[in-house]
């Protein structure tokens, strides 16, 4: 078997798998059900997956429900996604002794096992993606994302059942998956029984599926791969026309939808929170009784006043200009930055958002009154 | 105990080298100039109009750009207004007391290396001359070298918020058209008073073949290049130095966008055909 052979693995050759991926060295994480949501946890056995979980989602609404089949991804996506596993919300990066005249300075090391993670939906790797081009293909590279990222396997199980919050077909990362995993799975239930479609994308994952009991894959399984994805395509409610929308909302700062979104919003940064691409973090000191210092990196959101200050105050002081910012960046000035979109289609913005603003209606209506800067706000209201 | 620096390797873009203070000079009330060398030895390469993370150990780290030039063997020199918790802090170092150094980051007046036979403008207000220092010390080398004229154009608020005096004077004796204005006067101060645009119409420089780089408040870069665009100075003939919060300096932290750019990476000089737009956005 070769990179690029495909296989059948069934339930108990996944349980396998995840005993082998362990064996290897690997901490094995996937989505468990903790505290009413399917979140990343770990995993030491099938068991532990949302076995007959599924989700219901909508704009500022999140609720799972147990279901009597034993499909084991027959959800969406929740909440916490693998971000914080390569890029943690809080980081200490080094340590310094600062004495009479001399400092002692080290680096806080970051080691932490290799992770493998089994169950991320094509979206998230979508995601993982577009953080690499941020902390991997610029001109400085993040050595702790870099070592965490390059010695992860990650094992993406493609989209059946996306939520009403999905819009992955719109931007092109799901609910299939092509490129960027050591395995991609696609769970399979027809005549053929309960089983998973298993693509090999590199030679790690040759290594993982070693002792693996499993057949090749046919044209039966492809068939009903096809058949699985069209499923969610077609079940997929929420859409957005990306077609030369970076170029609508650059031009659009000044629209009356920005202060009308604005009267929703909370500015809590929920979304900044949720959201699989979003990379802003505050690096600041902390100082011990001792007189130690450390060094730390922690997330941070764009909707906070304190993301954009200056001496004087700070450069985004309203909620409107705060949306703004969140949203051309996701959208428009991502491109610009990293020649990609920061934007993958999860959706979780629009769930998780507890007013319920949803990305993809606020940036057609920017779409559909393009131009517009001095309408009254009631008149554009009463329009959309 | 010697200072000591001991890092894993590879040492991250995020841990600074250590330099210690070996002078410092008041430049006005709230601005210090800091003199710095490296404990290893190292010396940092860096060309005029870039900028460094400094770190107030147990304090926080802030962006501040050279005040030095490219071509002085001293010691790494920065020049700090006290705004706020980290440049206080700063400011507030003595003589052999150490900080942390990453860098150098971000793009440049263009002007290391780069002589032209053109006139140069250099259009500062306030500590805005500080990143030009580096800048104007290269252009004045330069045209004792046969290079174009090099005009250096200053504007402050009040007379003691002048920085680099001394400067200027030498400046000026090396032939360099140095002209100074202030928004109020004070007893004592006999000089022009005037906005800095105040000073351009009649400097003396070719509008038509120069390159002007003007560094200071949003607003008076604003009304420096519409002014210069009146008297037909070309809109891409000028750069700006633009200034966001910045945490990272490496494009990681976010912070320091603007539109488009990210000003740690992208600016902090910017040409001001594309600058123009995004400074005239409403809290962008």
């Amino acid at each position: 078997m070769s990179v690029g052979a495909s296989v059948v693995l069934r339930v108990d050759d996944l349980a396998t798998l995840i005993t082998r991926l362990s064996e290897l060295g690997y901490e094995v994480k996937g989505p468990v059900v903790r505290a009413g949501a399917i979140v990343s946890g770990a995993l030491s056995g099938v068991g532990d997956l949302p076995k007959g979980v599924h989700d219901e989602q909508g704009p500022g609404e999140y609720r799972i429900a147990h279901g009597d089949d034993d499909h084991l991804f027959d959800w969406a996506v929740g909440p916490s996604g693998w971000k914080p596993e390569f890029f943690p919300p809080h980081d200490e990066l080094w340590r310094a002794r600062v004495g009479d005249g001399h400092v002692e300075l080290v680096e806080i090391p970051d080691e932490p096992r290799p992770l493998a993670v089994v169950g991320a939906r094509p979206c998230e790797a979508a995601a993982l993606g577009v953080l690499d081009r941020v902390f991997i293909d610029g001109a400085h590279r993040d050595t702790r994302y870099v070592e965490r990222r390059e010695n992860a396997f990650v094992a993406v199980v493609e989209c059946s059942s996306p939520a009403a919050t999905c819009f992955c077909d719109s931007m092109s990362s799901g609910p299939n998956i092509e490129v960027g995993f050591d395995l991609a799975l696609t769970e399979l239930d027809d005549d053929d029984g309960h089983r998973f479609l298993a693509r090999v994308g590199s030679v790690r994952a040759l290594a993982a599926l070693e002792g693996v009991a499993f057949v090749l894959a046919s044209a039966v399984d492809f068939s009903a791969r096809d058949a699985v994805l069209e499923g969610a395509r077609r079940r997929m409610v929420r859409h957005l026309d990306v077609d030369g929308l970076a170029g609508v909302l650059a031009r659009n700062l000044e629209h009356p939808r920005w202060a009308e979104v604005a009267e929703r919003c909370l500015s809590c940064g929920n979304c900044t929170l949720v959201c699989p691409t979003c990379f802003c973090s505050d690096v600041r000191d902390a100082t011990d009784l001792d007189g130690d210092v450390v060094r730390q990196r922690t997330w941070s959101s764009c909707f906070s006043v304190d993301h954009s200050y200056l001496h004087g105050g700070a450069v985004r002081p309203t909620t409107q200009s705060r949306y703004r910012q969140w949203m051309t960046h996701k959208l428009s000035s991502w491109w610009d930055q990293f020649d990609t979109t920061g934007c993958v289609g999860c959706g979780r913005c629009v769930a998780w958002c507890p007013v319920g603003i949803d990305l993809t209606e606020e940036a057609a209506a920017i779409v559909r009154f393009d131009g517009v800067t001095s309408v009254t706000r009631p008149s554009v209201r009463s329009h959309l | 105990m010697a200072s000591a620096t001991e890092f894993s390797v590879p040492r991250s873009a995020l841990t600074p080298a250590l330099y210690r203070v070996v002078a410092r000079g008041r430049e006005t009330a709230d601005v210090v100039t800091l003199w710095l060398e490296s404990l290893d030895g190292e010396r940092l390469s860096f060309r005029s109009g870039q900028f460094n993370m400094l770190s107030a150990l147990g304090v926080g780290e802030v962006a501040v750009s050279v005040s030095g030039s490219p071509s002085d063997p001293g010691p790494l020199r920065h020049t700090v207004r006290d705004v706020g918790a980290v440049t206080h802090a700063l400011c507030s170092c003595d003589v052999g007391d150490v900080i942390g150094v990453r860098g150098p980051f971000g793009t440049d007046w263009g002007v290391t290396g780069n002589a032209t036979p053109h006139d140069t403008v250099v259009v500062a207000g306030g500590i805005g001359l500080a990143p030009l220092r580096g800048a104007v010390e290269e252009l004045a080398a330069a045209q004792r070298e046969g290079a174009g004229r090099v005009f250096v154009l200053v504007g402050a608020r009040e007379p003691d918020q002048m920085v680099f005096l001394d400067d200027l004077a030498e400046w000026e004796k090396a032939g360099v058209v140095v002209l100074i204005t202030v928004d109020r006067p004070a007893p004592g101060w006999s000089g022009r008073v005037g906005l800095v645009t105040t000073l351009l119409a009649n400097a003396g420089f070719d509008a038509r073949h120069c390159r002007v780089l003007i560094c200071g408040p949003e607003i008076m870069m604003r009304f420096t290049a519409r002014a210069l665009n009146e008297l037909g100075v070309d809109l891409a003939s000028i750069w700006v130095s633009l200034e966001r919060n910045m945490q990272c300096g490496l494009g990681w932290c976010g912070h320091c966008q603007l539109g488009p750019l990210l000003l740690c990476r992208d600016g902090p000089v910017v040409n001001y055909l594309e600058a123009s737009a995004l400074m005239n956005e409403r809290e962008r």
